[in-house]
């Protein structure tokens, strides 16, 4: 792919790349506040996102650039199974409508800006605050190394090489995400998704009718499987079931334990907002399910690929007029910025409230806490950029799949504490603490893959290894909440108003 | 009300239900145009749900 650089593609590119690092620097002043040292200002943009502003954040941060990369990558290596993500992302939203909106709740009559700020009210203990907060903080990382390695796919298909390109965009990224926080990305999740809405709906419009229609695409896939062979095709093998829906359901619990989903629900106006956009982000969903379908297009386009994750690129530079390709690639590129604008906003305020506050300096003012805040994106920005240009992509890829059974495993701690005093911090950390361990053995014993097999009665049932360790977890932290129970019968719990 | 939160579980997390090609739409095997079915159908179901709810609640 690199038969020279696309002029044409690199300044329309360019054009929006500039765009919105005006926005992004403009945003510090965007709704903003008499007091602007505060860390709800930098690391919540003022707690007063409406539904809208909210639909545009969140969905721009949690359907990332990476996505737009892989989802198709997987469907086009393996078939039906990597369609998971859609299941996933349905899911997902009956969720976030009945508990969203009770931790939403809870954060905004306490003051919490993280998850881990939740835990420490409910229970009481610094150990269960601290270990949600290092799971939250050691989960995010290799994410937003995820969005740079999905902007590279598309400044590498524009014929630019090396490093430059890459370390310019994040030091962009980083000087404006310090400057104004989240208010920069909420501002420029508007550009990014009304782009990659636009781009979506043209190759969903376009490709097929270039290419015969969708029966085409579908039988061109199905013959490209067939030759293939193994677990690949248009439908799921009988062993892929329990892996489909255990990796649908998984991912969907997991999906807004993270940082920067938290911070979305933690920087909206009320708990109104959050069910509306229940009810309003599936419309994303649908996006993605296109997307996933954009590596059945590579097959029909008969695209020669070095790599799954040059499907998307390729079917655009192929089918597309120069210029649009570029409007694409600056979507995606633009759409890596979101996320990892809100993820390191996320992980610095973990930092900020439940290590350098808990740990370092307990009597930080508030203007101290953004300050802290800011520096911290900048130092978690750069070892995301450090991480992908010294350590192999495979590591980040790896570590990111490690990062959903981490983050995972922090679901308990967070979530029962919102419909039942009965758990203990103590038995919690030891069920988070079993679910790590065995998910991060499991998971690396088998190559790093996802998936752990267990045989029962002769058959053998393949299911997604983050789920696993979930159920081990709660099931210790019951057992050992008993065992408390009996040892010390008065809880050490402090008051929650 | 909110045991329809429950449905899109079902549908979509129970795989015999939907693996398979046939009948298609537009082109689009049984497998995906079903699960694709369940993203409006999963919206309906939140708004009656939140439709549902009583005022102080849906602040």
């Amino acid at each position: 792919m690199a038969e020279g650089i696309e002029w044409i593609a690199l300044s329309v590119f360019i054009f929006f790349f500039v765009l919105v690092t005006v926005m992004g620097f403009f945003a510090a002043r965007w709704k903003s506040a008499a007091v602007k040292e505060h860390l709800d200002e930098w690391g919540l943009g003022g707690r007063q996102f409406g539904t809208w502003i909210t639909w545009f954040l969140i969905g721009g941060d949690f359907y990332t650039a990476y996505t737009v990369i892989a989802v198709p990558a997987l469907v086009y290596a393996v078939g039906a199974y990597g369609f998971f993500a859609l299941p996933y992302t349905i899911i997902v939203y009956p969720f976030v409508f009945a508990v969203m909106p009770i931790l939403w709740k809870v954060a905004h009559a306490n003051g919490y800006v993280t998850s881990a700020d939740v835990v420490l009210g409910t229970y009481g203990s610094r150990a269960l605050e601290l270990a949600v907060a290092l799971t939250g903080m050691v989960a995010t990382m290799p994410y937003i190394a995820l969005q740079l390695i999905g902007m590279g796919v598309v400044i590498k298909a524009m014929g630019l090489t090396g490093d430059w390109p890459i370390i310019i965009a994040f030091v962009v990224l980083a000087l404006y995400t310090y400057s104004s926080g989240l208010r920069a990305p909420a501002l420029i999740a508007f550009v990014k998704d009304i782009m990659i809405y636009i781009v979506v709906l043209v190759a969903v419009v376009v490709v097929p009718a270039q290419l015969g229609g969708y029966g085409a695409v579908f039988s061109a896939a199905n013959d490209a499987f067939t030759a293939k062979g193994g677990a690949t095709g248009l439908t799921l093998k009988d062993s892929q079931y329990l892996a489909y829906a255990t990796l649908a359901f998984g991912s969907a619990l997991a999906a807004f334990m993270y940082p920067h989903t938290l911070t979305g629900v933690f920087a909206s106006k009320s708990a109104d907002t959050i069910r509306r956009n229940a009810i309003l982000l599936p419309a994303y969903t649908l996006l993605l399910g296109l997307i996933a379908l954009l590596g059945y297009m590579a097959y029909a386009a008969h695209l020669k690929l070095s790599s799954p994750n040059d499907a998307v690129p390729m079917l655009f530079k192929t089918l597309f007029p120069e210029w649009f390709a570029g409007f694409a690639f600056a979507a995606i590129a633009i759409g890596a910025l979101v996320p990892a604008a809100v993820m390191s906003i996320g992980a610095a305020n973990l930092f900020t409230r439940n290590v350098w506050k808990s740990y370092v300096n307990p009597g930080i003012t508030h203007a101290g806490e953004a300050a802290v805040a800011k520096i911290t994106s900048l130092v978690v920005k750069v070892g995301a950029l450090a991480f992908i240009l010294f350590l192999p992509t495979q590591f980040a890829l790896d570590l990111q799949l490690l990062g959903g059974l981490w983050i995972l495993q922090t679901f308990p701690a967070l979530v029962f504490g919102l419909f039942t005093r009965w758990f203990r911090a103590e038995a919690l950390l030891l069920g988070w603490a079993a679910g790590i361990g065995w998910g991060t053995w499991t998971a690396w014993s088998n190559g790093l893959k996802p998936l752990a097999s267990l045989a029962l009665g002769g058959t053998s049932y393949t299911f997604f290894v983050g789920l696993g360790a979930l159920l081990l977890n709660i099931a210790v932290a019951a057992i050992a909440t008993v065992i408390v129970q009996m040892v010390m019968p008065e809880k050490g719990v402090t008051a929650r108003s | 009300m909110w045991v329809l939160l429950l449905v899109p579980f079902i549908g979509l997390l129970w795989v015999p239900f939907y693996n398979f090609t046939e009948p298609s739409l537009f082109g689009f095997p049984f497998f995906y145009w079903y699960q694709f079915a369940w993203v409006p159908i999963t919206s309906v179901l939140i708004w009656l749900v939140y439709r549902s709810l009583p005022h102080d609640e849906a602040q």
